[in-house]
């Protein structure tokens, strides 16, 4: 599938519209528009029950929408088999098969999926520490999970994704699964969907940011650009409350205030003017960043 | 080490800069690739190779196929002279709050400035003479 040198395939894009997915009378997504470029990694956000696994189930295919169209790299992966091996989703727990030895597993892997590299696998799942002779179903939450991320990296598929992975690693492990997504990506530029909870975890590593919210999407974009819509400032309180005025015309929301002292800090969200904010930080303000962890406890919390 | 409101690529630029203007990337060095910085910051290779092309495209660094990323001549040159016009703005101004906060005034300032001045710049003088 992929040509050496040029013409290099960079993943799979995603373009879903007026995607509703109902179980039974509950509507778990509903008037979801979302387009994901191929290519880059993407943040999945969304607090519990917000319908992130829905979604990623539609484009693994494990679901149908009701309404609406999900193309992956413009075809409906329903039931299409060439473009399911290289769609992968890896979800909480490692998604694999539990009763034979996860060397069995990956041989089983190794089959159904063509740009599978057998050898990284083995590397990976050494370095995981795993030990392949065992059953999956014998192995701890963490080590299923490693094994799963394991399967995930070494799918090499165009379009991966990653659901609530990390559950049950510890932290190590997670950094060495970030680093060997990092390392990965690099060398075999595809297609990420990340979801998980450990926001500050996974920021560094993705590009965009969606966020859903009660099913439906609340927000996509590029996380430069969300991250820039934060900002802390902290001094004086009349210098602080001087300079988050001269915010207002801009429509910004005042989203925490914390007082100690004489000093004041602001948290404020919205469309910021950055040249009132250098004013600020000229007269002596701190003006900081709001980690995106923030942000979206500030956006989902309501 | 990403701690400021500017986007990442950003923060990773003006690391780069200060390792110019520091003297610890000088003329001609090679930079780490994109894919070293990536694993070294652990950020996404993409916002590593952003940084790469905004330094490139100011003439800092130059890209040389394939053989890596360097240290453009003149680069340490240039960025000194834009940092001059900033300087006062973003440095001197905010030390000039801070010392009349704690009540140092003009007089004790100038004193203060002159004589270490005189040190670091005999200091410097003999860096620039040797480069």
């Amino acid at each position: 599938m992929k040509a050496n040198g040029t013409a290099t395939i960079q993943g799979y894009g995603v373009q879903i519209s007026d995607l509703a997915v109902r179980y039974g009378s509950t509507t778990a997504l509903e008037g979801v528009n979302l387009d994901l470029a191929p290519g880059r990694i993407h943040g999945l956000l969304g607090r519990n029950g917000t319908g992130k696994t829905t979604l990623l189930s539609v484009l693994a295919s494990l679901r149908q929408p009701h309404t609406g169209s999900v193309l992956v790299e413009g075809q409906a992966p329903f039931e299409h088999e060439v473009l399911m091996e290289n769609i992968c989703l890896i979800r909480e727990s490692g998604d694999v098969i539990g009763d034979v030895s996860a060397a069995d597993a990956l041989d089983f892997v190794e089959v159904a999926r063509p740009s599978f590299d057998r050898e990284y696998a083995d590397r990976l799942a050494h370095s995981f520490g795993l030990d392949l002779s065992v059953k999956p179903a014998a192995m701890s939450r963490g080590q299923r999970s490693a094994l799963g991320a394991t399967i995930g990296l070494a799918s090499r598929a165009e379009l991966t994704m990653f659901d609530e992975v990390h559950l049950g690693m510890d932290a190590p492990t997670r950094q060495k699964f970030y680093d060997e997504l990092i390392a990965d990506f690099a060398e075999h530029p595809r297609t990420f969907i990340i979801s998980s909870h450990l926001i500050s975890e996974i920021e560094p590593l993705v590009e965009t940011v969606t966020i859903l919210k009660n099913g439906t999407l609340l927000l996509s974009e590029e996380a430069d650009d969300l991250r820039r819509r934060g900002v802390t400032l902290t001094g004086p309180t009349a210098l602080v409350d001087q300079a988050a005025a001269a915010q207002t015309v801009l429509g910004h929301t005042v989203v925490g205030s914390r007082d100690l002292g004489p000093t004041r800090q602001l948290t404020l969200y919205g469309d910021l003017d950055q040249r009132s904010l250098d004013e600020a930080e000229r007269a002596g303000l701190q003006v900081g960043p709001v980690p995106l962890q923030d942000l979206f406890i500030h956006l989902t919390d309501a | 080490m990403f701690e400021g409101r500017e986007p990442i690529y950003q923060q990773i630029a003006e690391a780069i800069r200060g390792e110019i203007l520091s003297g610890a990337l000088n003329e001609g060095d090679q930079v780490m690739s994109t894919t070293q910085y990536a694993s070294t910051y652990r950020i996404n290779p993409a916002t590593a190779a952003k940084a790469f092309a905004a330094l490139e495209s100011e003439g800092i660094l130059r890209k040389q196929r394939g053989m890596g990323t360097f240290v453009s001549d003149g680069a340490p040159e240039q960025l000194r002279s834009s940092r001059r016009q900033s300087f006062f703005a973003e440095r001197v101004d905010p030390l000039l709050r801070d010392a009349d906060v704690l009540g140092i005034g003009a007089d004790d300032l100038a004193r203060y400035l002159l004589t270490s001045a005189s040190d670091a710049s005999s200091a410097t003088n003999t860096d620039q003479n040797n480069a």
